[in-house]
């Protein structure tokens, strides 16, 4: 019998039982593993990783909050209610109201759909065209390669903010065009990304087979080099998604992004910077729940990335 | 050697020129137009004759490549345009800027090499191992945390609740304290993830292991043999800093009013003002690509392992 039926029979599996069940079978992978389901359910969570489930808790209130924000407020996003302006937290306003007497937890909560919405369209932006140019550098080499990576090369070489403000300009200011402004300057890492593991697969015997039985160009590409180069630019597309939320809301505070009754995160920042001796609460909660969704977004693809390896 | 540094040179003048033109193109197709902008305004009562003169004497109304011609021949010559909304040329708009923008970004750059530093040294020699990993923890905490709120922050913090630093009209350097301390933490964490991985790395060599085992002390392993080898693979990220030093310098200096490039940059883009963005453009990556030139030249100075295959190449 093996330790984790001891453990199991008293309920509190000891420091031994459970190093040498997680090492030599991992958690309740055992073939004779009968112990009690909640012995086994025990020992499974005390291995927990609790940042990691914070992170994916913190996800998913954000991704409700964007779809649902009626169910988790009764207050308006935008309409303030008279006579209550810079009121601070409390049980009436659990995170204070505005100067216009808004709640500011309502403006958090109706602010995640811009905020993750414009995330998504910045990572999507980056995602597509980006990969695009990887996979015809990486698949046609030669010129065509040389060109696009000398492109590549411009991009890298505009820092980052100056690009998307050259961006925001020329398509005007906005939610949809900072998103896409943002989007944009993630497209060279995900061409470099896209190109190197297309240049990986397109050596390996089984894309040399497709093209000996008769494969054409595109057909190739498209069934067999694409699919098998495609997981670490998802891990990468997670990884800009938090950095997008960050420099999305960087232009929303610079003024570039969501117009002002939008209730948008970095918008929601440069509003209450004019209350910073009176009303802390306006900058402070704002820019935590920032952090938290950005910290969590790092946090959820880092385990993607452990997983893999 | 030199075949190597003429080849890395002819290739960064190369991007250079490509951003450039990247540039025009991308501000040449912009639907506003910084002269209309300024001279539309129904308060001056121009004619159209009027703003086509306008737009004559800035060299508007000529076609596009016979401006790019013109605007190439210019920046090599040192003229950089006119800027309309300040209607001062851009040359003495960047000189003015740039040595308030120089401080900030020196101090603050230093002072984010003495945090990455503490913060690695700390990470791999504390003892207990719930200590170093919440220290390992903290870039990814600085990375997660947006520029302008932590500006904010110090703000509130430093002068509101503890009245240290006085927020109107502070001294020439008492002004300075938050906003260095403002750009530094953000560029902290790149840096120290960098350190943090390469220390790593380092301790793994066969020679950690054999100075260790001759009875050498963990901190004396590390301020001998590993320091060295972690701090060169660092500078290869100068690229990356800059380019957050740049970011963090606009951001920085939109929060606590500083005239700078970055309050210049933030102005000509409400401004729509063409001239001083593209100047602004190919200024930071003609630094991008001077900095990465010359991270790529130093390398085999400080590391003589590179030198001597360079040597057995030639």
């Amino acid at each position: 019998m093996t330790s984790i039926n001891t453990a199991s029979r008293s309920l509190v599996p000891s420091d031994a039982g459970l190093l040498e069940s997680t090492s030599r079978y991992g958690v309740g992978t055992h073939p004779n593993d009968r112990g009690l389901p909640v012995a086994r359910w025990l020992t499974a969570v005390m291995r927990f990783p609790i940042g990691l489930a914070a992170s994916w808790f913190v996800m998913a209130i954000v991704v409700m909050w964007a779809l649902f924000p009626a169910l988790f407020t009764s207050y308006s996003g935008t309409v303030g209610v008279a006579r209550q302006q810079l009121r601070a937290p409390s049980a009436e306003h659990w995170l204070g109201t505005d100067a216009l007497g808004r709640d500011l937890l309502a403006r958090v909560i109706y602010g995640a759909a811009n905020s993750l919405s414009g995330a998504f369209v910045a990572v999507g932006v980056g995602l597509v065209i980006g990969t695009t140019l990887g996979l015809l550098a990486g698949s046609a080499r030669g010129r065509v390669d040389g060109a696009i990576m000398r492109i590549v090369d411009v991009l890298l070489s505009i820092p980052q903010l100056l690009l998307s403000l050259s961006i925001v300009i020329l398509l005007g200011f906005g939610t949809v065009n900072a998103a896409i402004a943002v989007g944009v300057t993630s497209i060279a890492s995900f061409a470099r990304l896209a190109r190197s593991e297309v240049v990986r697969v397109r050596a390996s015997d089984y894309v040399e087979a497709a093209f000996g039985s008769g494969g054409t160009f595109v057909r190739v590409l498209l069934r067999h080099i694409l699919p098998n180069s495609l997981t670490s630019v998802v891990a990468l597309a997670a990884l800009q998604f938090g950095s997008a939320i960050l420099a999305i809301s960087t232009l929303g505070f610079l003024g570039y992004g969501a117009p002002p009754p939008t209730p948008e995160w970095g918008l929601l920042i440069a509003e209450g910077r004019n209350y910073i001796a009176r009303a802390w609460w306006l900058t402070t909660v704002p820019g935590v729940v920032v952090i938290l969704v950005v910290l969590s977004a790092n946090r959820i693809n880092q385990s993607f990335g452990k997983d893999r390896t | 050697m030199s075949r190597y540094v003429i080849g890395r040179i002819g290739q960064a003048v190369i991007v250079l020129w490509a951003a450039f033109t990247a540039s025009f193109i991308l501000l040449q197709a912009l639907p506003g137009d910084a002269i209309l902008i300024k001279f539309l305004n129904p308060e001056l009562g121009l004619g159209p004759e009027q703003i086509a003169e306008i737009r004559a004497s800035y060299g508007a109304d000529i076609p596009l490549w016979a401006q790019y011609l013109h605007t190439v021949s210019n920046f090599l010559s040192g003229d950089f345009g006119y800027s309309v909304q300040a209607g001062v040329p851009v040359g003495d708009l960047l000189l003015a800027s740039l040595p308030s923008t120089l401080w900030l970004a020196t101090l603050g750059f230093l002072l984010a090499l003495v945090v990455a530093i503490s913060l690695s040294v700390a990470s791999a020699l504390l003892p207990l191992s719930w200590l170093r990993s919440s220290i390992q923890s903290l870039p990814s905490l600085f990375v997660a945390t947006p520029v302008f709120w932590l500006g904010i922050l110090l703000i509130q913090i430093f002068s509101f609740q503890l009245k240290l630093v006085p927020v109107i009209s502070p001294g020439p350097w008492e002004g300075f304290v938050l906003p260095v301390l403002t750009l530094a933490i953000p560029i902290s964490a790149p840096l120290a993830q960098v350190l943090m991985r390469n220390i790593d790395n380092v301790m793994t060599e066969p020679f950690v292991a054999v100075a260790r085992a001759k009875g050498a002390s963990r901190s004396w392993v590390l301020w001998k043999h590993v320091a060295k080898n972690a701090l060169l693979p660092t500078m290869t990220i100068g690229g990356i800093l800059f380019g957050e030093l740049l970011a963090g310098a606009v951001v920085t200096e939109a929060v606590f009013g500083l005239n700078g490039i970055g309050g210049l940059t933030q102005r000509s883009v409400g401004h729509q003002d063409i001239a001083v963005l593209q100047a602004l453009v190919v200024f930071s990556a003609a630094a991008f690509v001077l900095i990465n030139l010359v991270v790529d030249l130093l390398y085999p100075v400080f590391d003589p392992r590179l030198r001597s295959r360079e040597g057995a190449v030639a």
